[in-house]
């Protein structure tokens, strides 16, 4: 059809522009011109015999994945009307509330500034700059006077915010209508139900191998096990981002997952990336930023304090530090719903030219915003490497955690998931709790605005992100939260407060991810 | 495919509904925009883009010009195309949708006027409409500019001045920095969209307060 051809074509063009500016771009016109020199090339059929080399030589393979993993990141084509944000944002009502949510973010940020007396960045002398180099793997060691910070927002804040959110062109009516919202998200968004998420997610279904249910002790593993990891080990050596997308919705092995996850994010360590990580890390020593003590005070608050974490301490200071100040995080923010803060250089105020972005990377952290990397500190010990991952599965995945969009990743469409499905299938648990005055979301916000990280036990937590990279969504952590309260709705049943509510839920480190996950899915009688 | 604006002239929107508007309870869920074309001859329809503001279904007839001694007949061209697919949620709601010839049921040629109808069965949204209306017509095929006179009748070449001594040549001089000139247009035209990764202004990241603008 005239409408499909015309939009790849344009898929196309809009891809190629896009890669034109990546390191792959100039490997492969290295590679171009190296090939000239085999004896195999023929200049009557040019084009034709290095197309052949790039399949054979395994470099169209890794063009692909770089296709692939531009496609799921935005999918093309990009309408050329569109303004750009548009693409940030499609709901006019939702760009205002984040823009006001960021204002009182800036407000905040700006006050600690002032009552402290602390500038919002300063150059670091000579002798501090040795001396955090020498510090540089110890940093956890320091013990900084961190009393008078206080993180910008918890997530809590950001609930509230989400929950005061209305479309102006919306029935808000005060009488009960067909269409009520019980939850205490208000907007009208597009959520799956259990028969689409079926759907979505087939391969967790009953009759589908699973890693978290068929390769517990009880099943032998020549069952599944095995040929899984045979399979796993097979997608390795063909170096395939999509297949390998494909293998980890049944489950990672551990021996194999810090490759697979570097294969579906497309990282591979270049000396290129580690010189990038090394000339971050020169940056956090020449210059101090406010930004660094919140980061100080968010680390020392939560995964210090954690039982699994707390060994990674210096790791977390390590990437966090220089992920402020990198400015290619601002690229994703052409399809992210914030912006990034803006100031001017002191005494320039209003002139272009001396205009920046703060942090450099336009990202300012909040409370618990070092436990999206404590998990991946188990799986990479080598900090570049840990910290290009870090970086990917931010600007994928993560950043929708904490803006407010109408993605249906975005974390305004999974608390209005995890809502419908409670109140879908376990009607009278939710009713229940929303009399006692425990309106279930405020208890599992937090989970999902943390990915669920420091809640689960880190094996069933990795479990969890396998599913994530492997699905490209975040839905399955609203599916995540429902069924947690499906498996403790006869204990939930019998509280009366929502402190006690709370008591029930707050441990869920024993929980077993996988069979809570494939239960509510598909074994759920409605 | 290249395509031209056509200007029109976008009637105010006409509420169907059955009853009085005024004393009855519910909302309208049909509305009509009459779309003129003043001042333009009947035209063949390229493109018809549009923002959607919570519009469920469109229809879209055209009035065709026939020739001068029959009536000009309405005739439907898109029925019911679907801008959201849940009428009850936001998806599709606010976003830009572009309407070609192709989508359409019949031949648009000779236009003379557009009426679109819009559908909104849901009783959850306080208004619908669809916003920056625009009407295309195809482009020329090739650009039908005017050329000033002077450069399609180049004045007649003059003589070139002695050459200086101990000067080099102008003429391989100008093409010398012709090529150069040339060089770094193409180096301009294939700038990479990279970022350098500085995030200071000359090495220096001396910062007011953030701004709020």
């Amino acid at each position: 059809m005239w409408q499909e051809e015309s939009d790849l074509s344009l898929s196309i063009a809009q891809m190629v522009q896009k890669l034109k500016g990546s390191n792959l771009y100039a490997q492969l016109e290295r590679q171009a011109w190296a090939s000239l020199q085999r004896t195999d090339i023929k200049l009557e059929s040019l084009k034709e015999d290095i197309k052949r080399f790039f399949k054979t030589s395994g470099w169209e393979k890794k063009l692909q994945n770089a296709v692939y993993s531009e496609l799921s990141v935005f999918p093309l084509p990009i309408n050329p009307a569109v303004p750009p944000e548009h693409l940030k944002e499609p709901l006019v009502y939702m760009r205002k509330a984040q823009g006001s949510w960021e204002k009182r973010i800036l407000k905040s940020l700006n006050s600690m500034c002032t009552e402290l007396s602390i500038p919002l960045a300063r150059k670091r002398p000579i002798g501090e700059q040795k001396e955090l180099l020498n510090k540089w793997n110890e940093m956890g060691t320091d013990e900084p006077d961190l009393s008078h910070f206080r993180p910008v927002y918890a997530p809590k804040d950001f609930l509230e915010v989400l929950i005061n959110l209305r479309n102006p062109n919306y029935e808000n009516g005060d009488s009960l209508g067909f269409r009520t919202h019980l939850g205490l998200i208000q907007v009208p968004l597009k959520v799956k139900d259990i028969p689409e998420l079926k759907e979505l997610f087939v391969e967790l279904g009953l009759t589908t191998g699973q890693l978290g249910i068929d390769d517990s002790t009880q099943v032998p593993p020549e069952l599944f096990e095995n040929e899984h990891v045979r399979i796993g080990q097979k997608v390795l050596v063909e170096q395939d981002s999509a297949a390998a997308q494909q293998y980890v919705r049944q489950g990672s092995p551990t021996a194999l997952r810090a490759e697979l996850w570097a294969l579906i994010l497309n990282i591979s360590s270049q000396p290129e990336d580690i010189l990038y990580y090394e000339q971050l890390k020169t940056n956090v020593i020449q210059h101090d930023l406010l930004v660094d003590s919140l980061i100080y005070k968010d680390v020392k608050l939560t995964a210090s304090n954690d039982d699994y974490y707390f060994v990674f301490e210096d790791y977390l200071y390590q990437v966090l530090l220089c992920f402020s100040r990198d400015t290619s995080v601002l690229s994703h923010f052409a399809y992210n719903s914030a912006s990034p803060p803006r100031s001017y250089i002191r005494g320039k105020l209003g002139i272009e030219e001396y205009a920046v972005f703060y942090p450099p990377n336009g990202v300012i952290p909040f409370h618990g915003f070092s436990m999206y990397v404590a998990p991946l500190c188990f799986l990479y010990n080598e900090p570049s490497k840990l910290y290009q991952i870090f970086r990917e599965m931010y600007v994928r995945f993560f950043f929708r955690l904490h803006s407010i969009s109408s993605h249906p990743s975005g974390i305004v469409s999974l608390c209005l998931l995890f809502e419908t499905l409670l109140q879908t299938y376990l009607p009278q648990l939710f009713y229940h709790l929303r009399e006692i005055g425990a309106q279930p979301l405020r208890i599992s916000f937090k989970w999902m605005v943390r990915a669920f990280s420091g809640y689960l036990a880190t094996d069933q937590l990795l479990l969890l992100w396998d599913r994530i990279l492997g699905y490209n969504s975040l839905e399955i952590l609203a599916v995540l939260a429902a069924a947690v309260f499906a498996f403790r709705a006869v204990n939930l049943m019998e509280v009366t407060s929502l402190a006690a509510a709370e008591a029930v839920l707050a441990d869920l480190s024993t929980l077993k991810v996988m069979p809570l996950l494939q239960i509510f899915l598909f074994a759920t009688v409605t | 495919m290249s395509r031209v604006l056509v200007p029109c002239h976008v009637k105010g929107t006409v509420a169907l509904q059955v009853g009085d508007v005024r004393t009855a309870q519910g909302r309208p869920g049909v509305l009509v925009i009459d779309v003129t074309f003043p001042c333009v001859a009947p035209f063949e329809l390229q493109e018809i883009t549009f923002k959607n503001y919570y519009t469920a279904f469109l229809s879209i007839r055209v009035r065709q010009y026939t020739s001068i001694h029959t009536q000009a007949k309405w005739v439907t061209c898109l029925r019911d195309h679907c801008l959201m697919p849940d009428p009850h949620s936001e998806e599709g709601a606010q976003e830009y949708v572009s309407l070609s010839k192709h989508q359409m049921l019949c031949d648009v040629g000779r236009v003379l006027e557009l009426r679109l109808i819009l559908r909104q069965p849901s009783p959850l949204w306080l208004s619908f409409t669809v916003e920056e209306l625009q009407v295309y017509q195809q482009g020329a095929k090739s650009p039908s500019m005017t050329f000033p006179k002077w450069l399609s009748h180049p004045a007649p070449c003059e003589q070139p001045a002695p050459l200086v001594e101990g000067f080099p040549d102008p003429s391989k001089v100008s093409s010398e920095v012709q090529q150069m000139w040339a060089l770094t247009e193409m180096v301009r035209a294939s700038r990479t969209s990279r970022r350098i990764g500085r995030f200071d202004v000359d090495g220096c990241y001396d910062l007011n307060l953030l701004s709020y603008t």
